[in-house]
């Protein structure tokens, strides 16, 4: 049934409509609000699960790492400062491999304190073993925490989904919420091969010794990398039971494009407009949106990417001493190609600043103007003595 | 309000640069920070010697109103962030202003492990039994049976009484009072600054907008008089009976003792170690 919903609610419906069985969480914002209507959900039977509000996020992160291990779908939501503080059992989730899903709202890091969209929270967990989804809509929201179980319990690692603060969280769009039955011929039941079993004791979180631990990364590295093959079989079941497909990237307008954007989260929304715009004007420019980030879809960049002369990546996230996390990523991933395309990074909307369509066309004209780009990422609309907005770079 | 109060809160906030604040009107936040402002006041501190940490919530945003050194950390960690300033600057007055969910969930176990290392440091802890700024989720001392946007048919976990846990936990130093009775808590809030060891003043305080409000709770006045009605000072209370006392709290001092302060005995060590005698700890040197 199609509703107008929050991207907080979409989550909490997805969740609910995954029957999930365990949900533990800690307030922040701009998270909250998930767990509030999932807390009102199991408290009126709407969803037969247990929810625990817990001290901490760590404790959240920890208290269903125990309920996925006893075996039954398990969920959490955080935000920034509460997934940094998740960080040691985000590793052990993975590394346990628990297929938990967890929807991260991105908001940005402090000091100072910033509660809006920005996406270097979940970037700098990439490589806690986790498989990472960004979301640009409700209806995406509400249907990667559905396809998420899907995939997870199939590769039996956990999926972290992430969606801007605000943009999305607090904003209400049109969602097609799901019937639960046709969530059920999609979804079949948890039924996980390992388990905390009484009539079946096993030991979990023992030691491993140089002898096996090497061994024991290396399956988790090959399991992550058959997520590439299992994902598209996923998206095809998916698309056959709800109409609606989510490639690991999707294309727009990349049809001979010389400029290919890269954009991830909701400032792809806003690049569709200026590629129309683009477009319009006789200028070959096209959007690559960026979907599944772990594992990385590295042929499939290549592939979209590969034929461009210029490419284009924004981010809204930043690593200090290395640039935007998304342009270093896709950087790695086009080396090895022969004609390689040139990489601009641009820098923008940390901490929620709005970036237009005139920012990212500024961007697009930036790029068509020049040949090379600066070693450096360029910093989109930093408020300078100017006074007005302009690009800097080191 | 008279010339005075005003030139004192002249003096002790960044009254032209960070206000108007962000606490609802009728919050109970204010009046701790006045109890505060007042009690170092008539101790006759510079601003320049006092250092207000915090954490997160509606107590976090204390720190960025007040003219002193101020610190606005993360979720739980005020104390954490205070016990490396005392370490390093010993000689700066440091006061943790904290929440209940800040103290005592996701930073519960710095709260009981400072009270039992015994820093000089000051922690006042408002409780107003909610998280109040991310929504009204239940914390640590929400009443059983009370209701939250996250027990919307009512809490089914025990609370944490906050004073009780920090004398249980060692601190030399613990308090009680509400923001109903002001001058009662400038006096305990004084003596906690005063004190040389880790104290603790717990305030009972109101959110009326996210947990009276659901909990038929009435206004701030409403709350305020249940405060009046419901606190028995220690004096009184060690004659009553338990079944006087059900459904009622304490306010007063509930702990004075004198402990060896870390800082010093640390001092003690290294000149111990630095004349090269046994280095064993207090008593075994």
């Amino acid at each position: 049934m199609r509703q107008v919903i929050k991207g907080n609610h979409a989550v909490s419906h997805g969740v609910r409509l995954s029957r999930v069985k365990v949900i533990s969480a800690y307030p922040i914002t701009p998270q909250t609000t998930i767990v509030e209507q999932l807390s009102e959900m199991c408290a009126s039977g709407e969803l037969e699960a247990k929810f625990i509000k817990v001290e901490s996020e760590h404790s959240a992160m920890a208290a269903v790492v125990g309920s996925a291990s006893a075996g039954v779908r398990s969920f959490t939501a955080t935000s920034s400062h509460g997934l940094l503080l998740m960080h040691e059992v985000l590793h052990w989730t993975a590394g346990a491999r628990l297929p938990i899903v967890l929807a991260n709202v991105n908001r940005a890091v402090g000091p100072g304190w910033n509660i809006w969209a920005d996406q270097t929270d979940s970037l700098s967990q990439r490589d806690t073993g986790w498989i990472q989804f960004y979301c640009e809509s409700n209806q995406e929201v509400l249907d990667s925490v559905i396809m998420g179980y899907r995939l997870a319990e199939k590769v039996m690692l956990p999926v972290m989904l992430s969606y801007d603060a605000f943009f999305l969280s607090h904003t209400s769009e049109i969602v097609d919420v799901p019937d639960i039955e046709q969530v059920d011929e999609f979804l079949p039941p948890y039924e996980p091969e390992f388990r905390l079993d009484v009539n079946k004791p096993r030991m979990f979180g023992g030691m491993v010794g140089p002898d096996c631990y090497y061994e024991e990364r290396y399956v988790m590295f090959r399991d992550a990398l058959k997520v590439l093959d299992i994902y598209p079989q996923v998206c095809e079941q998916f698309h056959a039971v709800f109409g609606r497909e989510y490639d690991v990237v999707e294309e727009y307008r990349t049809e001979e494009a010389e400029i290919i954007l890269v954009t991830a989260g909701t400032i792809t929304s806003v690049s569709r407009i200026a590629v129309d715009r683009a477009r319009g004007e006789g200028k070959k420019v096209g959007l690559m949106k960026l979907r599944l980030f772990r594992p990385l879809p590295i042929e499939r960049w290549q592939k979209v990417l590969g034929n461009a002369a210029k490419v284009v990546v924004i981010d809204r996230d930043l690593c200090a001493g290395l640039g935007g996390v998304f342009a270093s990523e896709i950087r790695s991933a086009l080396y090895p190609l022969t004609n390689r395309s040139v990489l601009f990074s641009f820098i923008a909307g940390l901490g929620g600043r709005d970036v237009t369509p005139e920012d990212v066309e500024g961007m697009i004209n930036y790029a068509a103007a020049n040949e090379e780009p600066e070693t450096m990422p360029l910093f989109w609309g930093l408020k300078g003595d100017q006074g007005g907005n302009h690009a800097e770079t080191l | 309000m008279s010339q005075g109060v005003t030139k004192l809160i002249h003096k002790y906030l960044r009254h032209d640069k960070k206000f108007p604040h962000v606490w609802c009107p009728g919050c109970g936040n204010g009046i701790v920070l006045g109890a505060l402002i007042r009690a170092i006041d008539r101790i006759g501190l510079e601003k320049d010697e006092i250092v207000l940490a915090s954490g997160i919530g509606c107590s976090g945003r204390m720190p960025v109103y007040v003219d002193f050194n101020t610190l606005h950390t993360t979720h739980g960690r005020a104390l954490t962030f205070a016990t490396g300033i005392k370490l390093a600057k010993p000689s700066l007055t440091v006061i943790a202003i904290m929440g209940d969910g800040d103290a005592t969930a996701i930073g519960g176990n710095h709260f009981i492990h400072a009270a039992r290392r015994n820093l000089n440091l000051t922690a006042i802890i408002i409780n107003n039994q909610i998280y109040g700024m991310t929504g009204g989720q239940s914390s640590p001392t929400t009443p059983y049976g009370s209701y939250a946007t996250t027990a919307p048919y009512g809490l089914i976990e025990h609370a944490f009484s906050i004073a009780e846990l920090a004398v249980t936990a060692g601190a030399p130093f613990v308090a009680r009072g509400t923001v109903y009775h002001v001058e009662t808590l400038e006096d305990l809030v004084k003596k906690a600054i005063l004190k040389r060891g880790f104290a603790v003043v717990e305030v009972i305080s109101n959110c009326h907008v996210q947990y009276g409000r659901r909990n038929n709770m009435g206004d701030p006045v409403t709350m305020m008089k249940w405060m009046r009605d419901h606190a028995i000072r220690v004096e009184k209370a060690s004659s009553m009976s338990i079944d006087d006392m059900e459904g009622k709290f304490t306010i007063g001092v509930l702990a004075d003792v004198e402990k060896p302060i870390y800082t010093e005995e640390y001092q003690k060590i290294r000149e111990g170690a630095i004349k090269g005698r046994p280095t064993g700890g207090p008593g075994h040197g």
